[in-house]
């Protein structure tokens, strides 16, 4: 039992110290019928690292690592090279051990990675300021939808249609345990809806993807316009965090509130988690955000130093009163986002976004060429929707039988509807035999 | 200047340019080296990656322009490094030593979980590959939805929720959905003791409950009369932390369950201390209807300076159809993922994609390793080693409840009282002698926490230094040596920061210097 110091003979005159007959003695207060007569039934017993590397090998090797295939699958999740110095970084005991820094004279590092990571994000998406981040893009988006409702004292959203699904589910879920309108508008495909009509004196907010979850990348500037007329905020999500390096960014567009995923920097696929939500706003709402926030300040030397702050909007101080029950943020997660974006730095993160952009309009001609194919997008950042002549499930399947990971079926994000649409995604990642690859595959899946 | 018989200076002469601080010139000390601000290293231009040429093609951006500049700095690859090294040597982390913080369970991460989680057929999997792609993970996820449902005794059980207080907003939502199913709108009520942590009060109201409080009673537990007759047709059910935020378990805990029932309630029990208890009690022997882990507590995912976390859910008979998506099911063509609520009980979802993978993956190598012999004596020492505190410390300090405790130990400030030294003051001077404080000033039932959690990866050597620094510190408070502790921290990269400046004039952000431009010509 690796991980634990005690011996027996501590034990025992640990024991004595604390005058209980035995460590079960300690137990005495738990009902008798409740308590275990020894180890719990049905579980293995203690093992070695080496069983456990193989074991859990096992189970690991019956997946399709993505980077083992050419891959193009992205719809809130992207495969970006993630530098080596990164998880590096991240794996110091000194960050990766500590926790939440409540302490600050011992909590300086994390606490200085949150003011620069609030910075980053600030700038990236054009905002005046952001917070220590969320748990990921889809619980900032509802967040941000109770957050306005709190602004406006209004109790009713707008959902685009070209909001991801997870995020309009994970929205709706709130709505209805929380008690407020989230109305989904239907699907938008072709990227052309336009909810400004919508919007009435009810409406607390407007909630849109830029790209949207089909990709399409769209000026919100008018809409902007038209929400702040009508006293309704602008919610912008952003599920590819690398498009901030490229296009207008939110803010710039008059954005009031900022919910996106931070995933395609610093941070692996994972299967889904952890990710780290990112949560940017005007000034003026910032005593109205969810979540923690660092802050700068000086020490009793007059020297400067950073401190969680402005808690009283949280939790731990204000109770049934608090501005959302969240206790935590995704810290190693925005560590290791911080970290990718300072190597990027304003030239890296310029390139490697117009970079991901360049590829995918060069995967995007390469799939139009394949006969029966139609790429649904005239606008798009790095993934857009492809019509098949198939449905598209089952040509994935097909894909993946042939070792390509060949995108996300729309089907999977909407049950029952558009199986013949497809998303592809492309980053730095994807070699031009990758494309070709897939192309080729693509053409012999649908002949 | 003088030199002895080796040439060496044999006396240091004063520099008018020292740091009036630190005493040296660069305002460094030693070990201790102050790091500047990201932003201020920036050269333009200058860049911490290599990238490939861009392919040169038209844009298709639509309507939207290409931004002009975002305004983040250059920096190239070893200046990052040494960036978040130095900024890593300025935090206290479990790795470098004991961090008692009661409730919060720093106990140790072992490094084979990392190892584990980083295996490319889990790290570098897309959550929407097709599930022929990903039997593995969901065998993983399949497995340690068993190892729960075995340690806790309950029926179902969610993976979703990304953090304790996510999973407390899972299992009320749960609740909440079993009462509107069987149409039940007139419970409007959760109970929650005083004791309890802030997200339990704050969940049930986000939820749109009233939150009544439950007090304690003189030995710190829920006072069962108070309980019973709040009880009603209006309750909808309890959030109780079990044990305790005292440190206590709750003796009465099976009639509570009972009476909560009877009035039709469900029990949550908030398991952010179910680390005491793993391996020897199954919350479902309880009456537990649903309960919330803290994967980052009972089964040492690292707490990465907060966050991320994970909360998976299990529930009881009663509230297993409410299980909210997606969940893994298995059958003859291996594991599938149900991913849509429908038209059933079931709600969801709670976030994007199936759940923290990266903290299942260590929660399950965790599980693993110490297996049913190992989770039982884990238990044991994480409660030994907090009656043992408790039992040293006892004379000098001030218990707030007879013992036996269970994985913590809450002390309050008596023993403080009449010398003009506070909790705070204690916990800063312990920071100078080597130790990250205990939580203080919660729970808030009694005055000036000092609530003391070592966890089973503390040696006995590591708990006697502890509890020797502590009783200094207890005797030298009682000898009135006020100016020491109000000075402490003394020894740390910074000594204390003034909170109320940063709450009053928040600066979130750094922005760039007026003249900014001259100096980065430079």
């Amino acid at each position: 039992m690796r991980y634990l110091p005690l011996t027996e003979a501590d034990r025992q005159s640990m024991l004595a110290a604390t005058r209980a007959a035995s460590v079960n003695d300690l137990f005495r207060d738990v009902p008798e019928a409740a308590r275990l007569s020894g180890p719990i039934g049905g579980l293995p017993n203690h093992m070695g690292e080496l069983e456990v590397e193989r074991l859990m090998g096992a189970m690991a090797a019956k997946n399709i690592a993505a980077g083992s295939v050419p891959s193009f699958l992205g719809a809130g999740a992207y495969r970006h090279h993630v530098p080596a110095t990164v998880d590096h970084m991240v794996q110091r005991g000194e960050f990766l051990t500590a926790y939440t820094p409540y302490q600050p004279e011992v909590s300086q590092g994390t606490l200085q990675v949150l003011f620069e990571f609030q910075t980053q994000v600030s700038l990236l998406t054009g905002m005046d300021v952001a917070n220590a981040s969320m748990y990921d893009g889809a619980t900032a988006c509802a967040e941000a939808v109770i957050m306005a409702n709190r602004v406006t004292r209004r109790k009713k959203a707008l959902l685009s249609g070209g909001l991801h699904p997870h995020y309009r589910d994970t929205t709706t879920t709130d709505a209805r345990f929380i008690g407020f309108d989230a109305v989904a508008f239907p699907a938008d495909p072709t990227g052309v809806e336009d909810l400004a009509a919508q919007i009435d004196d009810k409406t607390s907010c407007v909630v849109v993807q830029n790209p949207s979850v089909f990709g399409h990348v769209r000026d919100y500037s008018e809409l902007a316009k038209v929400c702040q007329a009508k006293g309704a905020l602008l919610i912008v999500v952003v599920t590819e965090a690398l498009s901030l390096g490229l296009l207008t960014p939110p803010g710039d567009m008059g954005a009031d509130i900022v919910a996106a995923e931070g995933q395609s920097f610093g941070n692996a696929l994972n299967f889904g988690g952890p990710y780290v939500g990112l949560f940017a706003v005007k000034d003026k709402y910032v005593r109205q955000m969810p979540g923690r926030l660092c802050g700068e300040t000086v020490d009793a030397d007059g020297r400067r130093g950073f401190v969680l702050t402005l808690s009283t909007r949280e939790q731990h101080i204000r109770r049934e009163k608090a501005t959302s029950n969240i206790c935590t943020n995704a810290g190693l997660c925005a560590l290791a986002f911080s970290i990718h974006v300072s190597l990027l730095g304003e030239a890296g993160i310029t390139h490697l976004a117009q970079l991901n952009h360049a590829k995918a309009v060069q995967m995007a001609d390469k799939l139009a060429a394949v006969p029966g194919v139609e790429v649904v997008n005239d606008s798009f950042f790095n993934e857009f929707t492809v019509k098949l002549p198939k449905p598209a499930a089952g040509v994935v399947e097909a894909l993946a039988a042939r070792r390509i990971l060949g995108g996300v079926p729309v089907s999977r994000l909407y049950p029952g509807e558009m199986d013949d649409l497809l998303l592809a995604a492309v980053t730095e990642t994807n070699t031009e035999s990758d494309m070709d690859a897939f192309a080729t595959a693509l053409a012999e899946v649908l002949s | 200047m003088s030199m002895n018989s080796q040439g060496r200076p044999s006396a240091i002469p004063a520099l008018a340019s020292t740091n009036a601080v630190t005493g040296t010139i660069t305002g460094n000390r030693g070990l201790q080296i102050e790091e500047p601000l990201i932003f201020e290293q920036d050269a333009p231009g200058r860049c911490g990656v290599d990238l490939p040429e861009i392919p040169p093609v038209a844009t298709r951006l639509g309507a939207v322009k290409p931004r002009a500049s975002v305004g983040l700095p250059g920096l190239a690859e070893p200046q990052v490094v040494r960036h978040y090294t130095r900024l890593s040597q300025k935090n206290y982390a479990i790795d470098s030593g004991l961090y008692p913080l009661g409730s919060c369970t720093m106990k140790h991460n072992p490094r084979l979980n990392e190892k584990m989680a980083r295996l490319p057929g889990f790290a570098d999997v897309h959550p929407l590959q097709p599930i022929s792609t990903v039997q593995g993970a969901l065998e993983l996820m399949d497995a340690l939805a068993h190892w729960l449902k075995t340690l806790t005794g309950m029926a179902a059980v969610t993976l979703a929720p990304a953090a304790g207080a996510h999973g407390e907003m899972c299992g009320i939502m749960a609740i909440r959905a079993a009462h509107e199913a069987k149409g039940d709108s007139a419970r409007t009520k959760i109970l929650v003791p005083e004791s309890a942590h802030g997200t339990n009060p704050a969940t049930a109201a986000a939820c749109g409950y009233a939150v009544e409080s439950i007090p304690a009673t003189a030995d710190g537990r829920v006072d069962l009369d108070a309980l019973k007759a709040k009880l009603g047709p209006d309750v909808a059910g309890l959030m109780l932390t079990n044990p305790n935020t005292c440190g206590l378990f709750e003796r009465d805990i099976i009639a509570i369950a009972d009476a909560v029932h009877a009035a039709g309630g469900y029990f949550y029990c908030d398991g952010a201390n179910f680390n005491a208890i793993v391996g020897r009690v199954r919350p479902a022997d309880l009456g537990v209807d649903v309960m919330h882990i803290n994967l980052h507590k009972t089964f040492s995912t690292p707490h990465g300076g907060g966050g991320p976390g994970s909360g998976p859910v299990v529930f009881s008979e009663a509230l297993a159809p409410y299980v909210p998506v997606p969940y893994v099911t298995h059958g003859a063509n291996g594991f599938a993922l149900v991913e849509e609520a429908g038209d059933g009980p079931a709600f969801g979802r709670m976030k994007a994609f199936h759940g923290q993978m990266g903290m299942f993956t260590r929660a399950l190598s965790y599980m693993l390793s110490h297996g049913a012999d190992g989770l039982w004596q884990a238990s044991g020492d994480a409660v030994l080693n907090a009656n043992y505190v408790m039992a040293k410390l006892e004379d000098v300090m001030t218990a707030s409840f007879d013992g036996p405790c269970m994985h913590e130990c809450l002390f309050d400030d008596r023993f403080l009282k009449g010398t003009g030294v506070t909790t705070l003051d204690i916990a800063k001077a312990l920071i100078d002698e080597g130790f990250h404080p205990m939580t203080m000033y919660f729970p808030l039932v009694v005055h000036g926490a000092l609530l003391i959690e070592p966890t089973e990866t503390e040696s006995k050597a590591s708990l006697d230094q502890f509890i020797g620094a502590l009783r200094a510190l207890a005797e030298r408070a009682k000898g009135g040596d006020v100016a020491y502790f109000q000075a402490a921290p003394r020894l740390t990269p910074r000594r204390r920061l003034d909170e109320t400046a940063a709450a009053r004039k928040p600066i979130l952000r750094w922005t760039p210097p007026a003249g900014a431009d001259a100096v980065a010509a430079e």
